[in-house]
């Protein structure tokens, strides 16, 4: 327990952004929502639309959400210009907003609808005008169910701004998604106490707001909007002494590979001298977008990822061919330096367990074609989305009986609980070794190379000292390195230990250390 | 004043509220159709009818609640719909079934209202005053909406009317959710009011008995037209036609078997 304890209260700089988007998110709710609510209440069409549209809002996943403005933004760029941020607090707030606006505008337009006609009708009868009735009756009689619409959007919104994590808007999520990839629990309890902690503050000091107003107590409503105003303008203080413009802003995605790597790149930039900060759990498809854009500086990507996710090619010229190719469309399509290849592969390889294989005679993937209509095959989300599936399916003529998708983590134990029988596995995943697993080999090589590079953004691809940094890391890393590195954040008895611990070790084991 | 009116040409040119072929349609739905009709200065004028014969409709074309489909109501010889409406609204009382106070602002400042949005403050002596008017304790300027009786309520309501100094008094079913002792009570004290401070006033009511007892002159509606234009002496005479007696008849059959059980006495 005091572990986590010590986790939340490291967590200060999240908590402070996690609170600032939610709140931003919410005013900017209100600031649309409120006009909309008193426009709808004059008019049956207008809040059959919006009302039907604030639904529709709602029933998209928040995670999709998030994700959507990322292309949106994108293509207004030809209207506002290449600096408008794509990734970050910009799509983060306005997706959060559209989610808060259901529920301030549903009680908005339930208040106005049920308020007692006869006040209504009195207020126009002692020559109230349009303005005078919505200032002195409607506001305040409509006040305590728009509060309450508040509270509720208040506690979604600060539960949803944990997503934003995955479009690179640090806040509450990191410690969340960093912990389930790396299964620190600590991290993710610390994550959850942390988020769920500020909701109830919140939901509190609203409902006071809310009893205030009912209660007509200026005391009341004074007090609970003094501790909000509070908090927000803390957390916008606590900010406004964070990040600037020079630091260099490294990526990693959603396994622990990629936090490993984010670690050490990080270490030796700080100790080229730059300041460093990290955007962890992006979701795969959203780094090299944000890369183009420069919205983040350096991230590793993978030679086989970016040839059918960003060149759309489905074919396979060959390991070295694919990375030349990659190098110079990078180059010119996007103004990305591929500083180089690291050494190691992480590649789609499919795992069985030991016992399972020896048992259905299985060493390679041709020998599974007879047997994999009695097989189930576990991937993680993308895997089954991939051409490389397509091309290992058509290559072998396999079948199998059922296809499950896991996150990473969970897939490793789905095989060790029998819940799958196949995995498509990463070449260079330590729980491989660890679980003694066996990789089928690939005699007709459908899988296309994944090696891992080194990808600059144009913002730092001709900055020197960086290159300078990052250059000894170029064919460095071998294999079984990557992989026990891998394994000493996967783990799950006291021998796991930290992605930056991880980072240092690996550090030493590829002698770059001083 | 050029215009005439069918109803009563001789007294045109004290009417404070002059109807000119009014009519009111909703979609196919005639709520009042044509009516002419004149309402003088200092008279209480009661609109009787059946639910739906257009009594409430008529009146609230007078404060533009309603607006008229074609035709004209003229206030003070000026056509209603030509005049800043918030303007005309605070010189005209308005009193009606659903009283409408405001659940948010204290008595006092519900009776202040009126004033208040035309830029002046109510002293709290004429707030005092205005309570004492409709026979409330003056402390009551305090109280929220929400403690008081619905009696005391509709007699705050009629205090808000008169706080402007209208210059008339429009009463929609003001007593018709009050309990009948209430109601007969707040009755008298609105007639009284309205020979005190010398009103000019008009009330819906669908209670013949009522209408015949406060008011000086009463319209009969039926199907959104005037039907009878009488004095409550000429209707008790039996004139009106058929619709205006079939009211009558209601209470006086009333009071006539309440007159003979009391002879017989005995009640079974």
């Amino acid at each position: 327990m005091s572990e986590i304890g010590e986790i939340i209260l490291g967590l200060g700089d999240k908590f402070a952004a996690h609170v600032v988007l939610a709140a931003s998110a919410i005013a900017l709710g209100l600031v649309v929502a409120l006009p909309l609510a008193v426009w709808a209440s004059r008019s049956q069409t207008v809040s059959r639309i919006t009302l039907g549209f604030a639904s529709l809002v709602q029933t998209i996943p928040a995670l999709a959400l998030l994700a959507l403005f990322f292309p949106i933004l994108l293509s207004l760029r030809s209207v506002f210009g290449e600096d408008l941020p794509t990734l970050g607090f910009l799509p983060a707030l306005l997706a959060l907003s559209l989610y808060a606006l259901l529920p301030i505008l549903r009680n908005a337009v339930t208040a106005q609808a049920n308020l007692d006609p006869g006040v209504l009708e009195a207020a126009d009868s002692v020559g109230m005008t349009a303005a005078q009735k919505l200032r002195l009756v409607e506001a305040p009689l409509a006040a305590p169910f728009i509060m309450a619409g508040i509270r509720t959007a208040s506690v979604w919104t600060i539960g949803a701004a944990t997503l934003s994590t995955t479009i690179g808007q640090p806040g509450l999520g990191d410690p969340i998604f960093a912990g389930l990839q790396t299964q620190n629990w600590a991290l993710v309890l610390a994550g959850c106490i942390a988020s769920a902690g500020l909701a109830i503050i919140a939901d509190a000091l609203l409902g006071l707001i809310e009893r205030g107003f009912a209660k007509r107590n200026r005391w009341m409503y004074g007090l609970g909007a003094l501790a909000v105003a509070l908090g927000v303008g803390s957390a916008l203080a606590y900010q406004a002494g964070g990040e600037d413009e020079e630091t260099i802003v490294i990526a990693s995605k959603q396994f622990s590979e990629q936090y490993i790597l984010a670690r050490l790149i990080g270490d030796r930039l700080e100790e080229a001298g730059y300041d460093v900060s990290y955007r962890d759990g992006l979701g795969s498809a959203v780094v090299h977008n944000a890369l183009a854009s420069s919205n983040i500086d350096i991230s590793i990507d993978y030679t086989g990822t970016i040839w059918t996710n960003q060149l759309g090619r489905t074919d396979n010229p060959g390991r070295e061919a694919m990375y030349d190719t990659i190098r110079e469309w990078e180059r010119e399509e996007n103004d990305i330096r591929v500083l180089g290849r690291l050494g190691f592969e992480n590649a789609y390889a499919f795992a069985m367990r030991e016992d399972r294989a020896r048992e259905l005679g299985v060493t390679s993937l041709t020998d599974l074609e007879p047997v994999a209509p009695q097989l189930t095959v576990g991937g993680d989300p993308e895997f089954f989305e991939r051409p490389d599936w397509e091309a290992v399916r058509e290559a072998y003529g396999l079948r199998f009986d059922e296809e499950l998708n896991f996150s990473p983590t969970f897939m490793y134990n789905s095989l060790r609980s029998g819940a799958a029988d196949v995995i498509g596995a990463y070449s260079s995943d330590g729980r491989i070794a660890a679980d003694r697993l066996r990789i089928l080999e690939d005699p007709l090589e459908a899988l296309p190379s994944y090696d891992a590079m080194i990808m600059l953004a144009p913002s730092v691809a001709d900055e020197e000292g960086v290159i300078r940094a990052l250059e000894p890391l170029i064919g460095a890393i071998e294999v079984e390195d990557m992989r026990e590195a891998n394994f000493s954040v996967d783990r799950e008895d006291e021998k796991k230990v930290s992605p930056a611990v991880a980072a240092e070790r690996l550090n030493e084991e590829i002698g770059l250390s001083n | 004043m050029s215009q005439t009116s069918q109803a009563d040409p001789a007294d045109n040119r004290q009417a404070i509220v002059t109807f000119e072929r009014v009519e009111r349609r909703y979609d196919d739905v005639v709520a009042v159709g044509g009516v002419d009709c004149a309402v003088q200065a200092g008279s209480f004028l009661a609109l009787v009818g059946a639910s739906g014969s257009g009594k409430s409709t008529l009146l609230k074309m007078v404060n533009t609640l309603v607006t008229p489909s074609s035709g004209r109501v003229l206030f003070a010889g000026e056509d209603v719909t030509a005049m800043r409406q918030a303007q005309l609204r605070r010189r005209i009382g308005y009193v009606f079934q659903g009283i409408g106070l405001f659940p948010h602002f204290r008595v006092g400042e519900n009776i202040a209202i009126g004033p208040r949005l035309a830029g002046e403050t109510l002293s709290r002596a004429r707030i005092a005053e205005l309570l004492e008017l409709v026979e409330l304790d003056p402390a009551m300027a305090d109280r929220m909406p929400d403690e008081l009786s619905g009696g005391q309520r509709q007699r705050v309501g009629v205090a808000r009317a008169l706080a402007g100094d209208p210059e008339l008094l429009l009463m929609d079913e003001p007593f018709g959710a009050l309990d009948p002792i209430t109601r007969d009570a707040l009755g008298d004290k609105v007639r009284e009011l309205h020979e005190r401070l010398g009103l000019t006033t008009v009330m819906v009511t669908h209670d013949m008995a009522e209408a015949l007892l406060i008011a000086d002159r009463l319209l009969v509606m039926d199907s959104g037209r005037v039907v009878a234009d009488e004095v409550p002496r000429a209707l008790l005479a039996g004139e009106g036609g058929d619709i205006a007696q079939g009211l009558v008849s209601v209470p006086r059959q009333q009071a006539e078997r309440l007159a003979r059980l009391e002879a017989r006495g005995n009640p079974a």
